[in-house]
């Protein structure tokens, strides 16, 4: 995993609430095998109205998604993630993420910050305004910072640690292979096996 | 102080705890399928690593199946290219798998609780967000992604964060033709898709004990859709007797063992939860989605919302726009929407009680004119104890097409999909905006409502076909 330290970019504001992992990467792309490839996927449907937002010029090579409350709703699809992230993604702002999108973010290296929804909706009042407003997310001080806005953001510290580090989560427990082997020494023999082993 | 229910599994399955770190937890179970698993499996091979247990792995082919013409090759060559990655990857890594054509391939959902695999107690996950299902069994099952995927593949851990616990009892009887899936559509709306975020919901309450293992899975499954990590209900009587006899079930004093064992996990008189809800079953009746997104429902007596009633201004703007994408105007009762498809399937409603609900009302009825109505059972095994009692001839009798097992038109992967612009009346779990099909329209409800549906041609529950139920009488309204 790459790591994350500090991102300045452009920003897009996405004003819609309870955006769905149906809506980031519909079902019909989920049929790849691979991690890559998924950028065109993006709000798929959405894209197909000139007047959405990632559609306008003004808004080509921004890195860091302000969107509505509750975003990543849905499946546990990772293509959500992988598709943000091909698309240019850096860092998504939103008041509330679902929890399971939230936690794929931070295993890919994409930053999903939390901020109040009066923040978000003076950060989204910025970049629509002005569309070449830069907006930094600083994982370091953990902070965000654009014009006229310093917000600083919860993020706990091992998630930040593994982040600030590009730290592969299996690596770190495969150090532990002795309490899992411990572990397994000691479960009940009533519990349920798939295979004869 | 006492435990709930979910800290006792929780605690039970810590590997490694260490402060400032997530708690590193073993997991019993894991269940994979084609469309989250090929690139963690790429993973493994790219790092060399193994699947630390192939013991408590088990895989099936579900999202991408067709469910016509299953003995011949997949049409689509994307489907095809993905159930074939599956194949390999199990035989490559001693994975067993249930692929297309098997006795025990299905829904990956409907499969783990029917061998009996999903225990009481237990850690479950899978890389698809309905895991919530099995904690129907009091075990702690959860989705994941597939980078967790790999996880568990190679290390049967995963570290995870604390979570809060909510309580939601329900207490009293439920109503004559109100069920489970109302009760959780109920839920859902009352709490909102982001009311469980960061919870595992326990349901509990006299209400909740009566429902059956397949009524409680309905429940469970749908927690995701409150936005909570996993759904739980403790273990009794009926749990027990369900498992009983299955093929993974534990046997003879392993039996014994477990049955003690399981009797423990029931949250403490004095343990604390996060939030509490209470419902009252009694005041619940059949309930139906009009919105995009799971949250937006109302009591098919009611009518299409007005966006302008809503003071939150976001859930306005999202009411706003559902109505729009849905084709429907504020003050349109929900009674007179008519539709062009029902579905009845999904790890949500595709279990054999579902089916046996769905038929009951449709015996002896016909599906109204122009409407489709696609029957697909949750698994294999569902098929065919659905074929020994009849119900097949049932629903195809009524018109009603009768299909082989998989996701189908849950989330159109395959070719069961919504036309722009069509609606349906679904059993399945989710109405997000073409989740059926591009431009399709959702409308979610539970087997009953939508076996009435399909004989009138409208949303409509059991209730509304009284004097329809002569064979002659031309269907529709
Ligand atoms: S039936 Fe629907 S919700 Fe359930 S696993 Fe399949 S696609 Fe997902």
């Amino acid at each position: 995993m790459e790591a994350f330290t500090t991102h300045t970019g452009r920003a897009v504001p996405l004003r819609r609430s309870n955006v769905d992992t149906d809506q980031i990467i519909p079902a019909h792309w989920l049929k790849k095998v691979t991690r890559d490839g998924f950028e065109d996927g993006l709000f798929e449907a959405w894209r197909k109205d000139p007047e959405f937002v990632l559609n306008q010029e003004t808004y080509k090579g921004a890195t860091v998604l302000v969107a509505g409350p509750d975003f990543g709703t849905g499946s546990s699809r990772e293509h959500a993630v992988w598709a943000l992230q091909n698309y240019g993604f850096k860092a998504v702002i939103s008041s509330r993420f679902a929890d399971i999108f939230r936690g794929n973010s931070l295993k890919n290296g994409l930053l999903t910050v939390v901020l109040p929804q009066e923040t978000v909706d003076r950060l989204q009042k910025l970049v629509e305004s002005d569309p070449t407003a830069e907006v930094t997310v600083d994982l370091v001080n953990r902070e965000v910072r654009a014009e006229g806005v310093t917000a600083g953001f919860e993020l706990d510290e091992n998630a930040r640690w593994r982040l600030l580090e590009g730290l592969d989560d299996i690596s770190l427990t495969l150090r532990e292979e002795s309490a899992i082997a411990d572990y397994e020494a000691n479960r009940p023999s009533f519990k349920p096996r798939t295979i004869e082993v | 102080m006492g435990r709930t229910l979910a800290e006792k599994v929780w605690d039970d399955h810590v590997v490694r705890r260490a402060e400032g770190e997530p708690d590193l937890l073993f997991i019993d179970l894991h269940l994979l399928h084609e469309v989250t698993s090929p690139q963690a499996f790429d993973g493994l091979r790219k790092a060399g690593r193994q699947v630390r247990r192939t013991d408590l792995t088990i895989a099936t082919e579900d999202h991408n199946t067709p469910t016509l013409d299953i003995d011949k090759p997949i049409a689509d060559p994307v489907s095809r290219t993905q159930l074939e990655t599956l194949r390999k990857n199990c035989a490559e890594f001693g994975v067993r798998l249930h692929p297309l054509g098997d006795v025990e391939q299905g829904v990956v959902h409907v499969v783990g609780p029917q061998l009996g695999l999903t225990q009481p107690g237990t850690t479950v996950v899978c890389g698809d967000s309905h895991t919530s299902t099995h904690g129907a069994f009091g075990a702690l099952a959860f989705g994941i992604g597939t980078s967790q995927v790999e996880h568990v593949l190679a290390t049967q851990t995963l570290p995870m964060a604390p979570f809060r616990t909510m309580a939601i009892t329900v207490d009293g009887e439920l109503p004559d033709g109100v069920t489970a899936k109302d009760l959780i559509l109920a839920i859902i709306a009352k709490i909102g898709t982001g009311g469980g975020q960061g919870y595992v919901i326990e349901y509990r309450g006299s209400a909740i004990e009566k429902l059956s293992m397949e009524a409680r899975m309905t429940i469970c499954n749908m927690s995701i859709e409150a936005g909570a990590r996993a759904g739980m209900i403790a273990p009794d009587q009926t749990t027990f007797d369900y498992l009983q006899g299955r093929d993974h079930a534990p046997e003879g004093e392993d039996w014994d063992a477990a049955v003690a064992y399981w009797k423990t996990l029931r949250t403490d008189d004095d343990a604390v939860f996060d939030t509490e809800v209470v419902i009252d079953a009694a005041s619940l009746a059949p309930f139906v989605t009009w919105g995009t997104n799971p949250g937006q429902g109302a009591p098919l007596s009611a009518n299409v919302p007005d966006p302008a009633s809503y003071e939150d201004p976001s859930e306005r703007h999202a009411a706003e726009r559902a109505l729009e994408y849905m084709g429907l105007t504020a003050g349109q009762p929900l009674r007179e929407i008519s539709v062009d498809t029902v579905f009845v399937g999904s790890c949500t409603n595709g279990r054999i009680e579902d089916l046996r609900s769905a038929a009951s009302i449709l015996e002896g009825r016909k599906v109204a004119d122009g409407v489709r109505v696609l029957i697909v059972p949750g698994s294999v095994r569902v098929a065919l104890q659905a074929v020994e009692e009849g119900l097949d001839k049932v629903f195809t009798a009524a018109g009603a097409e009768w299909r082989h097992a998989g996701c189908s038109m849950c989330l159109g992967m395959n070719p069961d999909q919504l036309a722009p612009g069509e609606r349906s009346a679904s059993t399945s779990n989710r109405n997000f905006e073409g989740r059926q099909g591009k431009g399709g329209r959702t409308h979610l409800v539970s087997p009953q409502v939508a076996a009435a549906t399909a004989v009138l041609g409208h949303l409509a529950s059991p209730a509304d076909l009284a004097g329809q139920s002569d064979v002659a009488t031309p269907a529709g309204v």
